[in-house]
Parts: C-alpha cells; structure tokens; sequence
C-alpha cells in the first residue's frame, strides 16, 4: 500500500509517496535523497541513523514514514544554518570527536537532542538531584550518549566536545565536572 | 569514463593551517560533521539497480544444482549469476592467494559463502529473488577443530593443499638444556576468541558500465591497488579497463583489506549494461568480511628466581577458517612477536594458521601481534607471581631495549625505553578509590541486584610490541603525485594519492606536510583512485609512514623545482632559498617575493614513490631474519572494579604510555590511542563472534557487543617522542599498539581484583563468578 504524506526535512516540505512499510531512514535516504543518517545496522542498535522529529531525537530506522506525515525532521545536515556549522558541530570538529565519521551525523543530532533534554530538566539514571536543574558532566554525557556507537572509540573526544560544547566559560578545567544547564546552547 | 555518480568523491580543501607538530584539522573534518561526507553506502546514480548475495547456510556441504530460474523470472529481477557467469579467473585472494571462489562452486566451505548474484530494480525485490534461488545441497559435517587441523594427518581436508596454511618455527638456543637451568617454570594455555572489526559503515560500493567495455568501481576499500590486482584477472579485464575511486570509508581496521562486494557488483553491472550498488546489511557483514582469527596458545617459560627468563617453549594455533586470506601474514606476526619485548636467550615457537570451516579470518588490527600479547603477558604476570616480584618489576627485568634482539634475532636498532615506560606508568596518579555508597559508580549502575558489597578493586598492566608497515621481505612502497600551481592568486598544492583514508587522518597529514614541505597554505587533498600508483593498504599503522614518506619526497621534489625557478629569478643559490607562508625567504636578504609571483604559469608537478629499508624473510626453519621495518611500543595501565558476585567488569581508567617517535598531530595521535585502547577493551570483556559447529551465533549489534561510551573510561596518555632514525621525521606508526597491549592490561587488572586465572579473552561475567 502506497501513501502520500509530507515531511518537513531540514527546513523544507518534502511531499513524498511511498510504500507504508518504508522506514524513515529509508524514505530520507533513498527517496528524498538526504544520506546524513546512516544505516549502520538498521536495527536500532547503532544510533547512526539518529535524527530530530519534532524536536526529539529518535533512531530513525525504526519508526516508519507514514508515521511521520506532517513532522519536522532535522537531521545533522539541517542543524547547519546560513552555512554555520550548529556549536556541536563545530565542538565535534575542534576536539577531534570522531575519525571515520560515518557515525557523526547521528553522534551529533543525538547530542543536540540531548542538550534539550538537560535544558528542559528531564533526569538521567545517573542525574545527582532529580528536582533541580541537570548539571551536566561527564557522567551524565556518557549516560545519555551511550545509544549511540562509534567504532572508532572517539568516546573522550567525544565527551571533551559536550564538555567543552556546555562549558560555562574558558575557565573550566578540562576535567570540569559541572556546568549549569541553563547556560548550554542547543 | 561514465557519468559520475550523486555523492561521488570530490577535492577536498584543507582549511585552517598546521604543518607537521601541528594539530591541524582533518581537512574532511567539516563534511563529516555536516552530514555531508558521502559514504560508499550514499552513493546514488539515476536508474541504477541493486545488487543482493546468496550464501551459504551451510558451514560445509557439496553443492549438487543451483536453479536460477525462478528468481529470473521475478518480476524486477534484471539477472541472476552464478559462478559460471565469472567472466575470468574463478578465484580471487588478498595479496596473491587466489583461492576464494568469487562465487561457490561443487563446494561451500565456510557458513555466508558467496553462491549466486541478483541484480533488480528495488533492494527488497532483489532480496527476495535471492529466496527463489533453488539450491540443492549434501551437506557435511563441518571440519571446525583448530587443533587436529594442525596436527592430526587423518584429519579431513578443507583444501586439497592440506590444512596448514603456515607453520612458521622460531628457534634460539636449546630450550631443552636451558629447561635444566630453570630454578621457576611458568606454563599457561590460552584463548582468544574470534573479535569483529564492526566498522559502523558497511560494506558498499557502485558499479557503472562504460563504454570502453570497463567499469568504474565506486569503493570503500583499504588497498585500491590490490583489489585491482584481484577484480581484473576474475572480470577478465586489463586493469587500465577498470577505473577504481575510493567512496567515503566507514571505519576499516583490517575488514575492507579482502574483497567484499567488488567484483560482484562489477560483474552485476557489466552483465546488465546498468549502475550497479550493492549495500550489505548488518547481518550480511558480520559474513561479508575475515574475521580476527582465534587463537589456541600454550606458553611455558622458566625463569631464575630473581625472574629473568631462560627459556620460552611457545605453541600458537591459529584459526583462518576456509581461505587463506591473510593469515600466513599473521602467524609471520605471530611468530616473531610471539614472546614480545623480552630477552629471552632460549626460544622454542611454533605458530600455525590453518584451514577450518569456521569463518574466514584475516587482517584486524594489530594483525598477529594481539593474539600473542594477550598470551605473553598473561605469562608475564604468572612469572611475577611464581618470583614474588610486582608485574612491572617482572617486566622492567627482561625488558628488550634498543640493541637487543628479538627472538627472530633482528637487533632492535632504534630507542625502545620500555623499562622507563614501565615505571611512567606505574607512577601516573591513580584514580579515586571506587565510592560503594554510590551505587551509580559501580559496575553495572543503579539497576543492578547487588549493592557494592562484592567490588574488588584491580590493577593490571600490559606491554604490547607492534611492527609497524608489512614485514618479511615484503616491498609495500606508497606513491605520490603532488602539484603545485596558482590558482586564485595563491600557491596551491594538490596531492593526490591511492591511499585510504579511514578515519585515522592520513589527509590531514598529507596537507600538514605539504604546508611544511613547501611553505604554502593551501592544500588541496583529491580524490584517492588508481590514475596514481600503489599506495600500499591501510593497514600495519603504515600510511603515516609510508604514504606520509611519499608525499614528503614527492613535496620536496617539486621544492627542488621551485627552488631552481627562484634561484634564476632572484639570483640567489639554491641553499639560501627556503619557503615559508606563501613566500620565497632568502637567508641572507629576507623576503624576496612571493611563491604566486615566482610561478606565474607555471605548475610543477612531481611523483615520487617511497619504500622503506628492506626487510628479510624468516627463515623456515630458524624463524631467524630481520623481518621487520619498524617496531613501536605501547604500554597500558588498567584500573578495574569488578563486582565478583554479579561477574561485571567496570574499567574505571586505562593509563597508556606510548613511544611513536615524533609527534606528527598530537589530537589525531591521541584518536588513535583512544581507539585502539577501545577496541582492546572490547577483546577483553565483551567482543566474539560466537561460532558453534561453524555457525555465527550473534551476527547483530544486539548479540555482538562492542563498547559504548559507557564502557570506555577516560583515558591518561603519555606520548614519548624518541625518533626512529630510519622513518620520516622519525615517526612510529600508532594505529595498532595501543590495540594490542589495552586487552592483557584490562585482564591483568581482572585478576588483581578477583585472583581468577583467567586464560581466555572476551572474559564474560560467568568466568568470574564461575557458573559457567
């Protein structure tokens, strides 16, 4: 069965008809041609075909299209904007936080993700205080980061980027442990 | 040449500046991050069919009939093949092999054999072509017992050659006489188990006919040029009728050195005159690619009573599954590492590789080496315990050193300060004692069903020595083109090479050196492809080595160029004349012009191919021979909590202390470390493919476990810069030490912690709580 539905891709309505079994991945892929989520396994294992839907970040090998008719995606490619690089992005650059790449795209939608579930104060396993404001350090990056793979073990990196990405000012140590939420950019 | 494809590979400008030292960006660097770098799974042309593998369920069986008619008769389905369809030679095989059937015929041999080829207009309508193919089999028991492979002569075949692929001895002194002399004897079996390189990007690649008969190969691949060597011979093409492009590369670490899809989808495309993609999916890749190979080892050493080791009688079996691949290399490896960075004075080894029915195994980083430092090490650490001496003393009294021999008699002719090495180890501060009132800080989290009432403490070291570009004779010299010219009113030199790049970073290298070479800022990296020489694989930590020597020679030869251009237009002799930011520097006078104004129109442009010191083979029979090109060092400090009642290893820190010569970019330096570490911890407590009667077991990303950013620790390095000699700029490849030596470290700290034995790697929980 064939539906119609549109998607709004990195900004732009994309009306598409597909195949009511087709993945998101797929659809962005192969039939809307963004290839900034990978398909490293296709099973929700990988994380690198993580994206923004409406805000949220999701694996999007595992949730199908149709379901998304009418929904904002972002992906790593539509975090850049007026062609700047988004603050992850560039804080994946500077401290070196990937080497082959292939699973930075979904590394970096699922860390701006992330930034927005501290901001709003949602807690983690590992979260101090489950009232107050997230303060997010390093445990907490490793928490909230760890649906996401990389095989080329960028993890410190990896974490000096959300670090350096959420530090308060150049003053923080590199081993800082703390830095108020309020003050991450997202 | 055809049309090229959406997402091909493009020229890429490397921003910012650094030359070598420098921590320069990597010039991909900002594609990568955009989403924009294209990968050989993105890449799309317009009409272009899918392709779609049958293989083998069977670990072993006699293929009776194929039928294809039915899923050519699908509709969709553009044409199906089999091996009668292998335009050339039936056989392909990484570096000269050639006895992998591109397709199967008369017989499998290892479960995920290749057997047939669908090529349709949809990837799922090719898929399910696949299950319309009718194959009758007589299946057979599958041969998958290592050991009387190597040993029992009554044992069945799995090639008609035999089952020993290599037996590699090494023999120094009489270790029977020395036995005597022993006042301590030490013995010891080991395990490793069979570890996946699981690069996140998988196998892909797009073929497109062209007109001349040829095909343009789209590839992600780690030796274009042995590739080449291996797809031309089984299409039945002359090689300059085969245009190879290196696709975006998703990680590697030995799993795209054999062929996967390449000749596949060459075939697919030139039978069905259409571009042709074939992407595996998870699944298909955990058989699409050689695995690390198992190892069965058994060690004993004797020792005097203060710990310096006699003798060293060393047995190491090595699984390679169906096809050779490369595992002759890696019993070379595992031959002449087998007992490490120690002076042992009386040496017995025998390292066999052999053919199974397991799963093919071949090149995965450290290549050898890791299989054996996990064996040597864990020894090390019985030794310390036999003498009554602490695991770093133990080790700092046989330390090799610059001047001593290995056990291959090769004298180590460059600084290896092991025993300092060991010590900055040792002295690094350690981590903060674990906090069992915080539930969080053990291992497993808050979800777990004990309350940190069992966590032990451990501290483990590891001492791993990697030879560093292809060993025992073998020439694997690297090619570089580099030009320069003005363009847009600025010196730019392009350089332009076959070598992969990764993810390691050899384009950011390539452009560093380039500005230090020749004084300019701008670099352009192309595309790697085959219009340029070998440049040798990605693989044995080579390419900063190999590649980064070719693009020096090849730099300072088109310096040569300029500097006779500015010698005659400013007057000065060439020895006065250097470049610097743009900008043509005479000693004596200063700036003399720029590099723009000397070239005007002109382009120099050279290649150059580089080749480090030859090496010998090893001699059959001895082992004896200088086989090696360089050697470094890497040693690992593991700091473990282990919860003995759950049998959950949480490794709190690893502490490295590496040698790599000269610092060429101390951020992609660290990257490596930091990965080759990860992918050792993974060896040590959670990667194998679990092979039962010759079947994987967990082909998925559920099932085989790798690290996550929770599993790895942070991470105190402690890089050393004493330069080889003989290498460019006095460099020690890095990729692979850090690789070797985190995984005995970790299970060393394992055993500090619960006093377990410990004799085989991944550990898993029930060998520390014992209900396995």
């Amino acid at each position: 069965m064939n539906a119609r539905i549109t998607l709004r891709v990195d900004g732009r309505d994309r009306p598409v008809a597909l195949d009511t079994r087709t993945t998101l991945l797929d659809a962005l892929r192969d039939r809307l041609s963004v290839t900034s989520p990978k398909k490293g396994c296709d099973h929700g294992q990988c994380g690198a075909c993580t994206v923004l839907l409406d805000g949220r970040r999701v694996v999007s090998c595992l949730i199908l299209a149709v379901a998304c008719d009418g929904s904002e995606v972002v992906t790593a490619q539509g975090l850049v904007e007026e062609g700047e690089p988004h603050p992850v992005q560039r804080a994946f650059l500077e401290e070196d936080g990937f080497q082959c790449g292939f699973c930075t795209p979904g590394q970096i939608c699922s860390a701006v993700g992330m930034l927005q579930e501290v901001k709003a104060g949602h807690p983690s396993q590992v979260t101090d205080d489950l009232t107050g404001p997230v303060t997010l350090d390093d445990e907490e990056i490793r928490e909230r980061l760890s649906g996401n793979l990389c095989r080329c073990g960028a993890y410190v990196n990896i974490v000096a980027a959300l670090r350096e990405e959420t530090a308060p000012s150049e003053e923080t140590s590199p081993r800082a442990e703390t830095s108020p939420s309020e003050e991450a950019e997202s | 040449m055809s049309v090229a494809p959406a997402r091909a590979p493009r020229d890429i400008a490397a921003p910012g500046g650094g030359g070598v030292g420098d921590s320069a960006l990597r010039p991909d660097g900002v594609l990568k991050v955009r989403g924009e770098f294209a990968y050989s799974s993105d890449l799309w042309i317009d009409g272009m069919l899918w392709g779609a593998t049958l293989r083998s369920p069977h670990p072993r069986a006699k293929i009776l009939s194929i039928d294809t008619s039915e899923a050519l008769a699908h509709p969709g389905v553009w044409t199906v093949l089999t091996h009668e369809d292998v335009p050339g030679r039936k056989h392909f095989g990484v570096d000269h092999t050639w006895d992998q059937p591109v397709l199967a015929f008369d017989e499998v041999r290892h479960q995920g054999e290749p057997i047939a080829l669908v090529a349709a207009d949809h990837p799922e309508t090719a898929r399910r072509a696949l299950e319309k193919i009718r194959i009758e089999y007589e299946v057979l028991e599958p041969l998958t017992d290592a050991r009387r492979a190597a040993f029992d002569p009554a044992y069945p075949r799995v090639q008609p050659r035999g089952n020993v692929a290599r037996h590699q001895p090494v023999r120094v002194g009489d270790v029977d006489a020395a036995r005597e002399l022993a006042e301590v004897v030490v013995s010891g079996e080991f395990q490793v188990g069979m570890q996946d390189q699981a690069f996140l990007g998988p196998e892909s690649g797009l073929a497109i006919p062209a007109e001349d008969g040829g095909v343009d190969l789209y590839v992600a691949t780690q030796w274009m040029h042995n590739d080449l060597e291996q797809i031309g011979p089984c299409l039945g093409l002359a090689e300059d009728k085969i245009r190879m492009t290196l696709s975006g590369v998703g990680g590697a670490f030995g799993g795209r050195e054999d062929l996967s899809m390449q000749i596949h989808a060459a075939m697919l495309a030139l039978r069905t005159g259409k571009p042709v993609k074939i992407v595996y999916n998870r699944y298909e890749s955990f058989f699409g690619h050689v695995h690390r190979h198992p190892a069965q080892m058994r060690y004993e050493y004797g020792a005097t009573k203060d710990g310096r080791i006699v003798y060293a009688d060393v047995e190491i079996i090595l699984d390679g599954g169906a096809y050779t691949s490369s595992t002759k290399n890696v019993v070379g490896n595992a031959a002449s590492l087998a007992v490490g960075p120690y002076v042992i004075p009386n040496v017995r080894i025998d390292a066999y590789g052999v053919y199974t029915n397991n799963p093919p195994c071949g090149a995965m980083r450290g290549f050898g080496a890791v299989q054996a430092c996990f064996a040597f090490e864990s020894m090390m650490d019985r030794l310390a315990d036999a003498c009554g001496l602490d695991p770093v003393t133990v080790r700092q009294v046989n330390a090799a050193a610059e001047g001593s021999a290995l056990a291959t008699g090769q004298i180590i002719w460059a600084p290896l300060p092991m025993a300092e090495m060991l010590q900055t180890a040792r002295e690094l501060p350690m981590p903060a004692p674990a906090d069992t009132g915080d539930l969080r800080d053990l291992p497993g989290g808050v979800s777990q069903t004990t309350h940190g009432e069992g966590v032990r403490r451990g501290v483990g070291y590891g001492v791993g020595l990697k030879n560093i570009c292809f060993s025992e004779g073998y020439d694997d010299y690297s090619t570089a083109r580099v030009r320069l010219e003005v363009i847009g009113g600025e010196p730019v030199a392009m350089v332009h090479t076959a070598a992969a790049e990764v993810g390691q970073g050899l384009v950011t290298l390539e452009a560093q050196i380039a500005r230090t070479e020749l004084g300019v800022r701008r670099v352009v990296i192309q595309p790697a492809d085959n219009r340029v020489g070998d440049a040798g694989s990605s693989s044995a930590s080579r390419q900063s080595y190999m590649t980064g020597g070719a693009v020096m020679t090849a730099c300072q030869a088109v310096r040569e160029g300029m500097a006779a251009l500015a010698a005659a237009r400013f007057g000065h002799a060439r020895d006065d004349l250097s470049f610097t930011g743009d900008k043509v520097v005479s000693e004596s006078a200063g700036v003399l012009g720029t590099i723009a104004e000397l070239l005007g129109d002109a382009v120099i442009e050279e290649t150059r191919e580089y080749h480090h010191r030859p090496t010998t083979g090893m001699d059959p029979v001895t082992g004896r021979g200088d086989s090696h090109a360089q050697l470094a060092l890497c040693v690992h400090r593991a700091v473990v909590d282990v919860d003995v009642d759950l049998g959950l290893v949480k490794v709190v820190e690893l502490a490295a202390v590496q040698d790599v010569g000269r610092i060429l970019n101390r951020v992609a330096l660290e990257g490596q470390i930091h990965g080759g570490s990860a992918q050792g911890l993974g060896l040590a407590v959670m990667e194998e493919i679990v092979v039962e009667n010759g079947r994987v077991r967990n082909p998925s990303f559920t099932d085989y476990l790798i690290p996550t950013i929770l599993d790895m620790p942070p991470m105190r390095l402690e890089i050393l810069e004493n330069a080889d000699p003989r290498a460019p700029y006095g460099l020690r490849g890095a990729g692979e030490p850090s690789t070797l030596s985190s995984t005995p470290a970790i299970v060393a700290a394992i055993r500090d912690a619960t006093g377990l034995a410990l004799t085989r790697v991944p550990v898993r929980p029930e060998h520390i709580t014992g209900s396995s």
